[in-house]
């Protein structure tokens, strides 16, 4: 399971078409808020913007452009649901920087390196989200760790054949 | 000064979009309750305008595949399954008829006590489109919205249960907010114990009823129905069913409730779109008096058939037999228990003591005392299954012991 770290020069920056920057995290949005109509436990342990916010950003390679990304895909799902909006934003704006941040200093082309940033970026995100939601808030939360690193690994497994797949529209700069 | 902006731009940036939705998030809690949803209308419309399209059009392709395969294809087991559902409306039909006996009973105990009803008066059948894709948030969008008369607060139920009720409503779609949401909350009452409280979503998932005081007896089992008091549910609904009772804080009891309607698996809803408030009268109830009550109860005798047209002229009304008043002649009664009739223009007739031949005399052994006029009693058969008149449950005031 390779991580090379690697200089600035020496990573490759990609760049999406505007169809795939707009469609990509729409069409995410819209099967995580469909597909739980038909199966009720994937929005407890899948979270497609998540993974699509990570993937933009470490391709990218550039934290402005990530936090940004994950500031609109997070508050556009903010929208989706009832809760004030900006908890998503949040977590996924913190998510977005760290992983531009991460693309910088690791090669993160490879299968492992992607599951692991993955899994820990999961964990990230939980962390944030939980802390806002508790604490600016005050909604009821519950933390487990059972339930954490399965959902994470979940994301994990998802994010890593996910990725191979918007690998195809990358377009170097 | 230049240097450390630029070296530090990154972070800054992110202290700044951070800040901002901080800000942002604080205005909203500060405003707090349905306000905050209100506010923020005009930026939600955007996402859900951009979505609920998509899930719309996925749902309509999916219903037409469907509809295709099971109404022109997959036919296996349709006669069968015919002829089974025509057994089930026949025993649906006995049943309600006993139904429609209770129900009258109740609008008649109601009546004395000036119960305020609300009947559901108009629904709007919608689809289920899409949710909000987190287990934080429970809500569903349905696709009818102000443009087929939805509004805020509306309650929303399927055959089983209820559901939510109306969150946000945008012109063709409308946000429902679940009850096992944790800022839901659905006024209940325990079935059997009678018990009120109030229904609640936990981060979890799971129902939860409070408000019940822990030296209560509650048992596993026992239904949850609607209570009426949130103004929004209309009372007696189904809900769920206790599932577990356990001692919480602060003296209250901890009662997990499994929702009557499957709250994952959400297709097709109901909105109440139109509720009638009225007021339960007497008078809906119909008056009949104690003497047709025993007329029913007692074996009957056949009566001769009526020869004497004065005797005819005189039958007390409201006995086996026709009104006189009608003119019409005599039925002749084949030893059937009479039907009483029971129909709405009876409603408010005063109790008139019978005849001593219109009354069946009494089997040895049955003690009998003296009709009195009944207050009310109920309509015992509807209109649609006159033919069969159902066991009368004994009226308040009833001094018949027939055994």
């Amino acid at each position: 399971m390779p991580i090379t770290y690697t200089s600035g020069e020496q990573v490759e920056v990609y760049r999406f078409s505007i169809p795939v920057t707009i469609g990509v995290p729409l069409l995410a949005l819209f099967l995580q808020a469909f597909v739980p109509l038909r199966f009720p436990r994937f929005a407890v342990y899948f979270d497609l913007p998540l993974l699509v916010t990570i993937f933009f950003a470490m391709a990218r390679r550039n934290p402005i452009s990530g936090l940004l990304t994950g500031s609109v895909i997070g508050l556009a799902q903010d929208m989706l649901g009832h809760n004030p909006i900006g908890i998503y934003g949040i977590a996924k704006t913190v998510v977005g920087y760290g992983a531009s941040s991460l693309g910088v200093k690791l090669d993160v082309e490879n299968a492992g390196a992607r599951f692991l940033v993955t899994l820990g970026f999961y964990l990230v995100h939980s962390a944030v989200y939980f802390t806002v939601a508790r604490d600016l808030v005050n909604m009821t939360q519950t933390w487990s760790w059972l339930y954490g690193m399965l959902a994470a690994l979940a994301n994990s497994f998802v994010g890593v054949g996910l990725y191979f797949v918007l690998d195809k529209f990358k377009q170097r700069t | 000064m230049e240097s450390v902006l630029g070296r530090y731009r990154n972070l800054i940036i992110l202290v700044g979009v951070l800040f901002l939705q901080v800000l942002g998030l604080a205005t909203q809690v500060k405003r707090g309750g349905n306000n905050d949803l209100e506010s923020t209308r005009l930026i939600r419309i955007w996402v859900v305008g951009a979505i609920t399209p998509f899930e719309r059009g996925l749902i309509w392709i999916e219903n037409g595949t469907g509809n295709l395969w099971h109404n022109y294809f997959y036919l296996r087991g349709v006669r069968a399954e015919n002829r089974q559902l025509k057994e089930q409306i026949e025993q649906m039909r006995i049943e309600q008829v006993r139904l429609s006996e209770d129900a009258a009973q109740a609008h008649r105990l109601q009546a004395l006590l000036t119960f305020k009803e609300q009947f559901i008066s108009r629904t709007v059948a919608a689809q289920v489109i899409g949710s909000s894709g987190s287990d934080l948030s429970r809500i569903v969008y349905i696709d009818k919205g102000e443009n087929a008369g939805i509004k805020k607060d509306m309650a929303v139920i399927t055959a089983d249960g209820i559901v939510g009720k109306v969150l946000v409503v945008y012109s063709s779609v409308a946000q429902v907010l679940v009850i096992n949401d944790q800022t839901s909350g659905v006024g209940a009452i325990l079935e059997k114990s009678r018990l009120q409280g109030y229904l609640k979503g936990k981060a979890d998932g799971e129902i939860g009823m409070v408000g019940v005081m822990s030296d209560e007896q509650v048992a596993p089992g026992e239904r949850v129905l609607t209570s009426g008091g949130d103004q929004i549910f209309p009372k007696g609904l189904p809900v769920g069913t206790v599932t577990k009772v356990a001692n919480g804080k602060d003296l209250f009891l901890n009662i997990s409730v499994k929702p009557a309607a499957d709250l994952n698996k959400l297709e097709e809803v109901l909105v109440l779109v139109e509720k009638q408030e009225r007021q339960t009268s007497a008078e809906d109830t119909g008056h009949v008096r104690a003497a047709d009550i025993l007329a029913q109860r007692l074996p009957s005798v056949p009566d001769k058939p009526a020869t004497d047209p004065k005797a005819a002229g005189t039958a007390p009304a409201g006995s086996a037999q026709q009104p006189a008043a009608s003119g019409g002649p005599k039925p002749a009664v084949t030893g059937a228990p009479p039907v009483v009739k029971k129909s709405a223009s009876a409603a408010g007739s005063v109790a008139t003591e019978p005849k001593p031949d219109s009354v069946k005399p009494a089997p040895a052994g049955t003690s009998v005392k003296p009709a009195k006029p009944v207050p009310a009693v109920p309509q015992s058969v509807p209109q649609s299954a006159p033919q069969s008149p159902p066991p009368v449950s004994p009226p308040p005031g009833d001094q018949t012991n027939p055994h």
